[in-house]
């Protein structure tokens, strides 16, 4: 390796490999910013691929029908959350952006509508969301309109019932049943559905997968099955099976980490350098700086240390999973810039007694504090530096897994920061 | 009343503890059957919640002699009779610099008063066999401390009984009322937690032996000579173990001065905080920092563990004159209520996992004669045999089966703890207690599953779905299973919620709230009679 691929010059860097770090580099690379992306292997590969926008209002258990009206409620009860400082037509556009992006690049989502949908959950429960993949489109729709369908499950794949999906969907899905099928070439032991995704890239695969599932369908004109339907070519497979069996076919998402997610991650993998965007994946960034020349990343790979100068610096770091914060015996804290982090006055508020307690737990809303323009600000609100910008969930006062607004956050912000990041370049 | 279910029985017993358990089999031993019933299921009071350890004696040879010769003695016996519940780990009493050095030049003569084998061992030594022992150690003495699971015990007993005298256990059953003629208790009245259902139970002889709750037990039959007073007692299990051996720290007992390997974790314990209260007990923040604080000491790692559980129980203590509940007598009473004019009643409280056996033969004993029985107590010479089907709550042992029959369609479900489909078959099929009540908690409670670091956030989500495909759900009954299972091991995870487990923590909430929606059920339907108060020491 030369010294020189080891250090990069740009004008933003995004740190974070979750649905937020890749939003904002979508966002910076369609505006010709020129972008270095880093971090972690992210939080992505346990998404189900559903994109929510909002899907539950604070201690609601009622579905939230219209997440645009929605938002509307959310600033009149929470007013500091991310999405209630964000206008909701630029929440629509980040949407709009995100999703015809990945579609263009080969993984087709439904654009964001009125209304959220009610995908399917691997345990047949329903769960809202703002947009899906197209190769899970068909579910939703078969169900509100009670259309007789199979639900598919493989021997040896663990986790995903065909028989548990339709026993929690019968009573508002009547003509519901399942089907247990062998996957073509694995009839023995456990498989996966990353291994499955891949044999289904193959011709030969899916001919025999669709005369399987022909049968299983047994005159139902609709089946699901868990989302194994290629990895880098989702829609081609999926229209694939579906020509071959005459059937119409859906996806439901499996427990993570899911197919879905991993197709997205190295979809960015293989898309990003070509657009001539610096991806360092799986790697941590040891340290981060502003020195006068601007923000300094600094990593280390097994070849030895890396750098990254930018202009600008969005943060998109994530919560505990992903390593943005950290919780240690007596507090939160933010682990890269060690920037402050509003939190419950002490640990034994963290969570409620009853662990799903619809009122969420004051954890979650723990985070870093931005302006209106997505910068970390101080204790004394000041701007920490103006050429670091935040985004996605390890923002505070937000719920995302309350509110089901994980993916929304994500990209709303990212594209906000990314927005306010190229006014700083432009200037 | 019409269609109240009435059973028979020689002997009822109440509460599903190791004492009741144990004196399941030993009656049985006799030639006698029994039933026995418990408010929740087996070993959901203090035979759940403890450390573990099969203790030496050493623990009470400062201050209370009786308690450390009955401990001497019948870890002796156990580890004779029920290998297979105990791992012979031996044990460390160490005192830190800052400890009392009198006391800790005492303790030799104590432990040979008692009996007790004890040898010292050089701080350099102690430190060589335990590497993580604090650089500050001043004394080391060894001592015959073993640990025992007390889940395999009663399963075991369960089993063995059911077996030889055709004895039933029936969980989730609680006492409404003593019916009492004449001195004599006629029949108890119970209702099903479940199902709501009441139950006429009619026995010649009936057993109290329900822990902390005995005093409350006693009072329903009219006896108002059973006083216990009631210590809560908080402990942590680390997600590695720690020390090969059990840690005692050479002292007067106190705060987290006793830390118990068990299988691949270790157990750090314990407070001790005077309540009068029975349910809801759990563990506070305060409690878990406590233990930690004061376990530094002897081994300053702990300081810095990753937690993976904490759960509380009650102890329930004879009453004494003293205020400290570290001084109360940590022996059993076994009331024979005659004084009280009932002829047909008996309750065995106090003691400790240790001495579980022995309570067990002074209660049959007891009963024994009452019915004109005199075979003489057979437990502490034959060995308990379970017949395998409570083999899986042995720490490590699933992972080995499961490889020993290498069978590559017998997937397993609970990543963390290798527990395969044959095992959940292996425990709805043959498992004590089971039949009607199955349920994830159920299951748990037989089984390693969800003791692992992901306290069963996955695993509790495959094994329901492994349910489904077997066809004990066939509606949302699971759905509700599954949130009380993860509402359940939350109690465990609360106050240990930091550093990997917060990070393990999102990702479940993600995965059961956030996805899957757990939290917006309606609240609803077969909730009552569920599982202990706070989860237990798995």
């Amino acid at each position: 390796m030369s010294a020189t691929a080891r250090d990069h010059w740009c004008d933003l860097a995004v740190i974070g490999s979750g649905i937020a770090g890749f939003a904002a580099s979508i966002f910076a690379t369609n505006r010709q910013i020129a972008t270095a992306q880093v971090g972690n292997t992210g939080a992505i590969a346990y998404t189900t691929g559903y994109l929510d926008l909002l899907g539950s209002l604070y201690a609601d258990p009622n579905p939230l029908v219209n997440p645009w009206q929605g938002l509307a409620h959310l600033r009149q009860e929470e007013p500091h959350h991310p999405l209630s400082r964000l206008p909701v037509e630029l929440i629509r556009q980040a949407f709009n952006e995100f999703t015809t992006f990945v579609t263009n690049a080969g993984i087709g989502y439904t654009p964001p509508g009125d209304e959220n949908i009610t995908a399917l959950t691997p345990v047949g429960t329903g769960k809202q969301t703002l947009c899906l993949p197209t190769t899970m489109a068909a579910g939703p729709l078969a169900l509100a309109a009670r259309r007789a369908a199979v639900i598919v499950d493989f021997k040896g794949l663990k986790g995903f019932s065909g028989r548990q999906v339709v026993a929690n969907l019968r009573h508002c899905w009547p003509e519901l049943c399942s089907a247990r099928l062998t996957f073509p070439g694995m009839a023995r032991g456990e498989i996966y559905p990353e291994v499955m995704a891949r044999a289904l890239e193959v011709a030969g695969t899916r001919r025999e997968l669709a005369d399987q599932l022909r049968q299983a369908a047994a005159g139902a004109g609709c089946v699901g099955l868990p989302a194994v339907l290629g990895m880098h070519h989702p829609d081609r497979v999926h229209q694939e099976l579906e020509e071959l069996s005459g059937l119409t076919i859906f996806e439901i998402p499996t427990m993570p980490p899911s197919v879905p997610g991993i197709r997205l991650r190295e979809m960015f993998e293989q898309l990003f350098p070509q657009r001539g965007l610096t991806l360092i994946p799986q790697q941590k960034v040891d340290r981060l700086s502003f020195t006068d020349d601007g923000p300094l990343l600094e990593l280390a790979d097994n070849y030895g240390p890396v750098t990254i100068r930018a202009k600008a610096v969005l943060l998109a770091t994530g919560r505990f999973l992903s390593g943005g914060l950290v919780a240690d015996r007596n507090r939160i804290s933010e682990s890269l810039l060690q920037l402050p982090v509003s939190q419950p006055a002490e640990r034994a508020e963290w969570y409620r007694q009853q662990y799903t307690d619809r009122r969420g737990h004051p954890i979650h809303r723990a985070g870093i504090e931005v302006d209106d323009s997505c910068r970390p600000v101080d204790r004394n609100g000041r701007v920490v530096d103006p050429r670091l910008f935040a985004a996605g969930v390890i923002l505070a006062h937000q719920d995302w897994i309350r509110g089901r607004c994980g993916a929304g956050i994500a990209i709303a912000t990212a594209f906000r920061a990314v927005a306010a990041a190229e006014q700083l370049l432009r200037r | 009343m019409a269609g109240e279910e009435r059973i028979e029985t020689e002997v009822l017993i109440i509460g599903g503890g190791v004492t009741g358990t144990g004196i399941m089999r030993d009656l049985a031993l006799r030639g006698l059957a029994s039933l026995l019933i418990d408010q929740r299921d087996l070993c959901a009071g203090a035979s759940g919640g403890n450390h573990g350890l099969l203790h030496s004696g050493g623990r009470y040879v400062s201050n209370d002699l009786h308690s450390a010769v009955e401990c001497r003695q019948e870890n002796l016996i156990l580890k004779q009779v029920a290998p297979h519940c105990i791992e012979d780990t031996g044990g460390l009493f160490v005192a830190v610099d800052g400890d009392d050095p009198d006391f800790a030049s005492r303790f030799p003569t104590l432990c040979a008063a008692a009996g007790i084998l004890c040898e010292e061992v050089l701080p350099a030594e102690a430190r060589r066999l335990e590497p993580l022992l604090s650089p500050r150690l001043i004394k080391a003495y060894a001592v015959p401390d073993a640990t025992v699971d007390p889940f395999r015990l009663a399963l075991a007993n369960v089993a063995e009984a059911a077996r030889v005298q055709g004895s039933l256990y029936r969980p989730h059953t609680e006492i409404v009322s003593f019916a009492i003629t004449d001195g004599e208790i006629t029949s108890v009245s119970c209702r099903d937690r479940l199902s709501g259902a009441r139950l006429c139970i009619v026995a010649r002889q009936y057993i109290n032996a329900t822990g902390a709750w005995a005093m409350a037990v006693a009072r329903l039959a009219g006896c108002h000579n059973v006083r216990l007073s009631y210590s809560k007692g908080t402990l942590l299990v680390s997600h590695d173990r720690l020390t090969a051996r059990v840690i005692n720290r050479l002292r007067p007992p106190g705060d987290g001065d006793i830390l118990v390997p068990g299988g691949t974790v270790s157990v750090l314990g314990t407070t001790s905080v005077r309540t009068d209260n029975l349910e809801g007990v759990r563990p506070t923040v305060a409690e878990v920092d406590r233990n930690v604080r004061e376990g530094q000491a002897m081994l300053p790692d702990l300081a810095t563990a990753r937690y993976i559980r904490a759960f509380s129980r009650i102890r329930p203590l004879l009453q004494s004159s003293g205020e400290d509940d570290r001084g109360a007598t940590r022996g059993f009473a076994l009331v024979d209520h005659r004084q009280e004019g009932l002829n047909n009643f008996c309750t065995i409280t106090g003691g400790k996992l240790t001495t579980f056996r022995l309570m067990a033969e002074k209660t049959c004993d007891l009963v024994a004669g009452r019915l004109g029985n005199s075979s003489p107590c057979r437990t502490a010479t034959l060995p308990l045999d379970d017949g395998g089907a409570c083999r899986w709550t042995e720490p490590g042992a699933a992972a080995k089966y499961w490889y020993q029959a290498n069978d590559a369609e017998d997937m397993v479900l609970c990543e963390c703890e290798m527990v395969p489909a044959s095992a959940i078959d292996e425990i709805l099929a043959c498992a004590p207690g089971l039949d009607e009540t199955m349920s994830l908690e159920a299951i748990a409670l037989r089984s390693r599953a969800g003791k692992g670091p992901c306290q069963g956030s996955f695993c509790g989500i495959r094994i329901a779905s492994y349910l489904y495909e077997r066809g004990y759900y066939r509606d949302r009954t699971g759905l509700y299973h599954m949130r009380n299972f993860f509402n359940e091991r939350f109690k465990g995870m609360q106050t240990v919620i930091w550093g990997r487990q917060a990070a393990q923590m999102e990702l479940a909430e993600a995965l059961h709230c956030g996805l899957l929606g757990l939290d917006n059920l309606e609240e609803s339907d077969s909730d009552s009679g569920q599982a202990p108060d706070s989860g237990g020491s798995r």
